[in-house]
């Protein structure tokens, strides 16, 4: 495993971030974008998710080195346009399929728990 | 019949030698004999199957004029949507979901008339490298069992060697085609983005995910992959233009002046050394064929792997807001009082496991405002600089070609700790993801040290796949006279008959 570390640390610079690390989360931090993110997270997850973090962060903060302002971003491998096509009705799902994977339904409808607070 | 060839399981249904009713049984029988040790299979539908195989038989008795696969089974990796069939992506927040429509992929397979076996084992939403992320349990690898099939395709990859089945659909999105057929002796193709439609195929990242075909040989792949391809009005980042001529590449396996440049920054002190022999011994075979190999540079290619770990889960960080439990999948917590915001936290805390919830956090930071363009920003940069030493490579050689995977199949468990580690496993399958390009992987032998399959991967520019096929084929052939056998003729049996 020693030789798998050593070019681990070529490929990744992990040795470097052994050492000291440069950018890290905090477990209030996770907790943070756990709430953005919508999923519940017990302590033990908080705090070994920002433990990885310092790891991971340091590790794919490497695309800074040649980032320059000189380079225009790809977000996507194609050139895209907009696509068009025939305003034409075709066949579509029937309610019943729709609804067919629905945790829970009421008079054609998703029945979904309450959206706004009771205050 | 179940060792055979797609191609002359075909030519024995043509023939009238066997039917297809005859040919599904038989991969369900070896199925039930091996599978319980392979857990290849999330799903066998062996009605639907059999319903298929007997309505191919009943056209062929009319004389009815069949694609060349008809009849053919195959298994089809469980993101990819089978109206009325289980689809759980590997995911408990999917468990018991039977979509109400086909995926064009699935859609293009009927038309085609292949048989559809069932769903395969994968990582969950096709995040690993190894399938030990699956909530469904892992898939061992048939070369030896206590080692893993590659990901997040290691159900399809396993399915082919442990001969469950002729052919199997995967999904690319940084190797998790390549790399499974890489560690199983199998080959596996990512087409050129935009080449297979994602209508259906349950998206992980967007921008790099893609269906294509897996199977033992390299015509077989082909013969799928044009089942599979074309353009399509339901995706919108579909390729309107013709398929790439991949079968008559395949069969011709013309490598006659073709220039092979190897790419330098892949191939170095990180690899395996049985990896690094049996792919210098490739090259020997394919300058012995015709072919003129040359070096090439791409230095970009060393941030690859930091920018795939910045976009995917930037992408998957959104992909996966869907999955709110509102409309389909898991819902927990609806009780009565409870806040639509409750449940959605209550169901992805229980639905998703620990490497989906890591990415999607991981996501959400890289995409948050303060931090966008250091991270996302950065890595949409990198990923010009990829594309841009592909072009520059792309003039100096018609293909380019690296070892698939530093290693051979590791044990399951060995770095399901270490997800750095486990990222680095798709270190030379990932910069073909992020320009769009085409990627092979087909066997080129066995590792000395340890008698595991060691994969050999060919990337082709954007809408030229025929391009490695035609090499693909020429390896295939000069290696299968060296071997004198095929590859997985030296895998262990399982399940006793062959």
């Amino acid at each position: 495993m020693d030789c798998y570390w050593k070019w681990a640390d070529s490929q990744l610079g992990l040795n470097l971030i052994r050492l000291k690390p440069m950018s890290s989360l905090s477990r209030d931090d996770v907790a943070k974008l756990a709430g953005l993110a919508r999923i519940e997270m017990s302590e033990e997850e908080l705090v070994n998710l920002s433990q990885e973090f310092t790891v991971i962060l340091d590790a794919v903060a490497r695309v800074q080195e040649v980032a320059g302002a000189d380079v225009e971003p790809t977000s996507h491998p194609l050139p895209l346009r907009n696509v068009f096509r025939a305003d034409v009705v075709v066949p579509s799902l029937t309610p019943e399929e729709a609804l067919s994977g629905a945790p829970a339904q009421e008079e054609q409808r998703f029945r979904v728990p309450q959206i706004l607070g009771e205050e | 019949m179940i060792r055979n060839s797609a191609a002359e399981m075909a030519a024995k249904l043509v023939a009238g030698e066997t039917t297809s009713v005859a040919l599904t049984q038989a991969h369900l029988d070896r199925i039930a004999a091996v599978d319980t040790d392979v857990h290849a299979f999330l799903y066998v539908d062996t009605e639907g199957a059999l319903a298929q195989a007997a309505a191919v038989d009943a056209k062929r008795a009319k004389g009815e004029k069949l694609s060349p696969l008809a009849g053919v089974p195959l298994a089809l990796k469980d993101v990819m949507a089978q109206k009325g069939v289980p689809t759980t992506c590997g995911s408990k927040i999917l468990e018991g979901w039977r979509p109400p429509y086909d995926s064009t992929v699935v859609a293009n397979l009927k038309k085609n008339d292949i048989v559809i076996l069932g769903k395969t084992n994968m990582d969950e939403f096709a995040m690993g490298s190894s399938t030990e992320n699956s909530a469904y349990g892992p898939t061992h690898n048939p070369w030896d069992l206590s080692r893993i099939p590659g990901g997040s395709g290691g159900g399809s990859s396993a399915a082919l060697a442990a001969f469950e089945a002729p052919l199997a659909i995967g999904t690319d999105t940084g190797g998790s085609i390549r790399q499974p057929a890489a560690v199983t002796g199998t080959v596996g193709v990512k087409p050129t983005y935009g080449g297979v439609s994602r209508f259906g195929l349950v998206a992980f990242s967007s921008s790099l995910d893609q269906a294509g075909p897996c199977a033992r040989t390299v015509l077989d792949t082909a013969l799928l992959h044009e089942a599979i391809a074309g353009h399509d009005p339901k995706d919108a980042t579909s390729i309107n233009a013709p398929v790439p001529q991949v079968v008559a590449a395949a069969k011709s396996g013309d490598v006659k002046g073709m220039k092979i440049g190897v790419v330098k920054e892949l191939n170095g002190d990180g690899y395996q050394p049985g990896v690094r022999a049996r792919f210098e011994e490739s090259l020997e075979l394919l300058a012995k064929a015709g072919a003129e190999i040359v070096e090439v540079s791409a230095p970009n290619f060393e941030y690859a792997l930091a920018a795939y770990y910045l976009i995917a889960p930037s992408e998957c960080s959104s992909n996966l807001a869907r999955f709110d439990a509102m409309r389909y999948g898991l819902r927990v917590g609806d009780i009565d009082g409870a806040s639509a915001e409750s449940v959605m936290n209550l169901t992805r805390e229980v639905g998703f496991g620990k490497e989906v919830k890591r990415r999607i956090i991981l996501g959400t930071y890289a995409l948050s405002s303060g931090y966008y363009d250091a991270y996302y920003g950065s890595a949409q940069k990198v990923r010009t600089l990829i594309t841009q030493d592909f072009i520059k490579a792309f003039e100096k050689a018609d293909v380019l070609v690296s070892p698939t995977c530093p290693t051979t199949a590791f044990k399951i468990g060995e770095k399901a700790n270490d997800p750095l580690a486990m990222y680095l496993n798709d270190i030379a399958t990932i910069p073909v993801n992020m320009a769009g390009i085409g990627g092979m992987s087909l066997p080129s032998g066995l590792a000395d040290e340890d008698g595991l399959p060691v994969g050999f991967q060919i990337m082709s520019p954007v809408m030229k796949d025929e391009r490695m096929y035609s090499v693909g084929a020429a390896l295939e052939a000069a290696l299968l006279t060296q071997w004198g056998a095929p590859l997985l003729d030296k895998a262990p049996l399982l399940g006793g008959a062959r």
